[in-house]
């Protein structure tokens, strides 16, 4: 069958793109020297990196196609809700309140939650959310939230700012090992909660009056997705901040690949978003090296342009 | 002919207004059933209460004696279908994806259609006279293909009830021909129940077995075509001057429309 073909084929690229990563890095260590036991921790910092990555890429990409089929809006992305905005701004409110480092995620994913609650609860009414008000309300709470941001900064000056950089722009850097478990778990269990309504996705990107008629509970499931969603987000916003186009791009050049069959389509852009970030993130660290690129720099310098082309050349998107 | 939907003292809408308010119809088994009354009168919103799109206020709806409201929703919409009047999908699916798709009510979660599915897919696509389409896209398709392909979709949840919110609006008159005629074999040789919205009084005269005359929320007149399309009724309902006569072949009523500027 052509899908098991091209699985495999993404699994094979994948599988370079992992080597890739663990070989490159901001020093050149030849193949051999890297198994060894001196450079362990180098082997361990890029191993880190590659799960970081396959973990953001796979579940931001997951994340958009369900917003995507739930909204039936092509645009929408994982930081539509205000995600993004509600974990810079908690995070920003801990620098200055001058809380460990320790607490910096724990303060994002709080914030990431707080703003999807928010936005959810503006959107509602009567018990049912409509999918206009819905993005309406994100983009308003992310436009107010990052208001807030900015003058904060400009209040509290420049300690705050440079935390902040890597927030707003990204990074795979991960310290934290036990936090990435954590994370992996809440992602990897976030992406089977969204394949378990594959089938429901592909009802509900038809209308909502066509998924009732076949027999699907769309408020419910809407829910439902719109928190699994939020997790996913807010997890991966407080490991590695905010990383853009991914959710956006990398569902919309798979639905050309495989079509928009949700059953298919998962897997595969699962796949494929993870060798897209590991691929940049390869960039990021050795464009410049020493000095690193935050990755989300590297997502929207190829995200950008690449989206203008399917914007182009497909009538639809 | 015995019951298949029994819809008692109905009353419901939306948010702020009540549209429907009051309406009793049942259907009988082997029914086609045409829904017809000036626009804004209720029609569509009486087909999305029958299928549990919204929520009466009032009144009941019973499928084959059971509340509808109590049913399991997918097994609700393996016994009940509706093809709806927007027939515009965002999605790329291709044909077949999206006639599959009417077999999700029979089938459980994450289980892939089986060879089972396929066939019966097929078999309606077949039988919609659609399957040369079936790897086309759906954005591909011309409208009368679209809402022939939607329609296949319906009979692949195998429903016993089908109804349908103007199936032919946007068909030229071959196309509406063949899409009824198509759904009055299903009504005689596959005892398909229908009940359909069409705005084309000739058409629902051609095709019904009884007309339901809607009008601001309530039946104004139920029968037989030939009780229900009278001047009398259609000048009361539509506000507008007609000429009622047989139509020489069927011997159906035709509505013949009087211009008011000559």
């Amino acid at each position: 069958m052509h899908f098991k073909r091209r699985i495999s084929i993404l699994f094979f690229l994948l599988g370079l793109a992992v080597i890739f990563g663990l070989l490159k890095g901001a020093v050149n260590i030849p193949f051999t020297d890297l198994l060894l036991k001196d450079n362990q921790p180098i082997f361990n910092l890029r191993l880190l990196r590659i799960v970081a990555a396959i973990l953001v890429g796979s579940g931001l990409a997951v994340s958009g196609i369900a917003l995507q089929a739930i909204l039936r809006n092509p645009l929408a992305e994982p930081y539509l809700l205000g995600t993004s905005s509600g974990a810079g701004l908690a995070a920003v409110t801990a620098v200055i309140l001058g809380l460990s480092r320790l607490y910096m995620p724990l303060a994002a994913f709080f914030g990431a939650i707080t703003s999807i609650i928010l936005v959810y609860n503006l959107a509602k009414e009567r018990g049912m959310i409509a999918d206009k008000s819905l993005i309406l309300s994100g983009v308003i709470v992310s436009v107010a939230f990052s208001s807030i941001i900015v003058f904060l900064v400009s209040l509290f000056g420049n300690e705050a700012m440079h935390e902040m950089n890597w927030w707003l722009w990204g990074s795979l850097q991960v310290y934290d090992y036990k936090l990435l478990l954590l994370v992996a778990l809440a992602v990897i269990l976030g992406i089977c909660g969204i394949y378990l309504f594959a089938q429901d996705l592909n009802a509900i990107s038809m209308g909502e009056e066509e998924a009732v008629h076949l027999g699907i509970n769309t408020q419910a499931i809407k829910k439902i997705l719109i928190v699994i969603t939020a997790i996913i987000t807010a997890s991966l916003i407080c490991i590695c901040g905010i990383i853009g186009f991914v959710g956006l791009i990398v569902p919309h050049m798979m639905r050309l690949v495989v079509g928009p069959n949700h059953k298919l389509l998962i897997p595969v852009t699962c796949l494929a978003a993870s060798i897209f970030v590991v691929l940049c993130d390869l960039l990021s660290r050795t464009l410049f090296a020493p000095v690193e690129i935050p990755i989300g720099v590297i997502t929207a310098i190829i995200g950008a342009p690449v989206f203008i082309i399917l914007l182009k050349k497909g009538k639809r998107i | 002919m015995k019951e298949i939907l029994k819809i008692n003292n109905v009353c419901g809408g939306y948010f702020k207004e009540e549209i429907i308010k009051g309406i009793s119809l049942d259907v009988k088994k082997g029914d086609f059933l045409v829904i017809i009354g000036p626009n804004g009168s209720g029609k569509t919103t009486l087909l999305r209460l029958a299928t549990r799109v919204l929520p009466l206020s009032k009144g009941e709806i019973l499928y084959k004696d059971k509340n509808i409201s109590a049913m399991d929703l997918k097994e609700f919409c393996r016994r009940v279908a509706f093809v709806s009047q927007d027939t515009s999908i965002g999605f790329p699916f291709t044909v077949m994806e999206l006639v599959l798709m009417g077999r999700i009510p029979h089938l459980k979660r994450l289980q892939f259609e089986s060879k089972r599915d396929i066939e019966i897919a097929t078999e309606k696509l077949f039988l919609t006279d659609t399957l040369n389409l079936k790897d086309k896209r759906i954005d591909e398709l011309s409208a009368g293909e679209r809402q022939r392909v939607i329609i296949a979709r319906a009979l692949a949840q195998e429903p016993e009830l089908l109804f349908l919110d103007e199936p032919t609006a946007h068909l030229d008159i071959g196309h509406q021909v063949q899409t009824l005629d198509l759904l009055k074999k299903l009504n005689r040789k596959n005892s398909l129940t229908i009940v359909m919205i069409l705005h084309d009084l000739n058409l629902a005269s051609a095709y019904s077995n009884r007309i339901a005359l809607l009008d601001q929320g309530v039946i104004f007149k139920e029968g037989k075509p030939e009780e229900v399309l009278t001047y009398q009724n259609i000048e009361a309902v539509y506000k507008t001057v007609v000429l009622v006569n047989d139509n020489s072949v069927t011997g159906r009523p035709n509505v013949a429309l009087v211009p008011g500027e000559k």
